[in-house]
């Protein structure tokens, strides 16, 4: 783990603990910055979703490959990123959950969940892995009141 | 989490506690859904009531629940969504899938 005054980040394993770990992570830090129950709620999901993501998707539970987990608080935003060392997604590939054709499908709502939770969703994949940055302003508007994803 | 079942006019209720995510939550309501089926019990309702947490595996594991049992010419329905649960479902849409009911009752009931 190091630490800044303003920045928190952890390297962690590829495995189902490293979930759990980021959702108490996300879970502690949203609550001491003074986060309200539901943005809380909003934020410790984004990042167990990304988590997610970057554990089983990106490395794929690789033991070589590690997940990287940062918090970094401005004075307007808490700014979180999600980094794994996987093959990298294909953006285009990633179906749209409400369509009725994907509505009963078992999969795919993750990233759909972190753009509904968080103000601002940035996903920058490479063949060295994948780069989620997720954005939640401090005074900003609740769920829903996105400015931007792709 | 923790799931216990009981029958109720010929309904099997599943009360489920705690959180369902990826991992042991996901799994043990897929097992339990599966058993009851594999015994014959195509009537089932979910109850939430106690659920606190879901994950989009959670939410996964609903819809394979829901299909699974529709597939096998069943019927599943929920019971008694927490707040937190129901803005998911609304969220994302799935609200409109399953059969939502608050009243165990009427939930017993409303099975054809």
């Amino acid at each position: 783990m190091g630490i800044t005054e303003q920045r928190v980040s952890y390297t962690l394993d590829s495995t189902l603990q490293t979930v759990d770990s980021a959702e108490e992570k996300a879970t502690s830090i949203a609550t001491e910055l003074g986060f309200s129950e539901d943005e809380v709620m909003q934020i410790s999901m984004a990042v167990r979703e990304a988590a997610v993501n970057a554990v089983l998707h990106g490395n794929a539970y690789a033991p070589d490959k590690k997940v990287t987990l940062s918090f970094e608080r401005t004075p307007e935003n808490l700014v979180i990123t999600v980094s794994d060392q996987g093959a990298g997604i294909d953006l285009a590939c990633i179906p749209n959950p409400l369509a009725p054709e994907n509505l009963l499908k078992t999969s795919g709502r993750g990233i759909f969940l972190m753009r509904s939770f968080m103000d601002v969703v940035e996903i920058r994949p490479s063949h060295t892995g994948t780069e989620l940055k997720m954005i939640k302003h401090v005074h900003g508007p609740s769920a829903g009141g996105k400015e931007a994803s792709q | 989490m923790k799931i216990s079942s009981r029958q109720v006019d010929g309904v099997t209720i599943v009360d489920c506690s705690g959180r369902i995510t990826l991992g042991e939550g996901s799994v043990t309501l897929r097992d339990t859904v599966r058993d009851l089926l594999s015994k014959g019990n195509k009537k089932i309702i979910l109850n939430l009531a106690d659920v606190n947490y879901i994950d989009s595996s959670g939410i996964g594991e609903l819809v394979s629940a829901f299909t699974t049992t529709k597939n096998q010419n069943g019927e599943l329905k929920l019971l008694k969504l927490t707040k937190k649960v129901n803005d998911l479902l609304q969220i994302t849409k799935l609200y409109t899938v399953f059969d939502v009911k608050d009243d165990e009752t009427a939930a017993v009931k409303s099975f054809k």
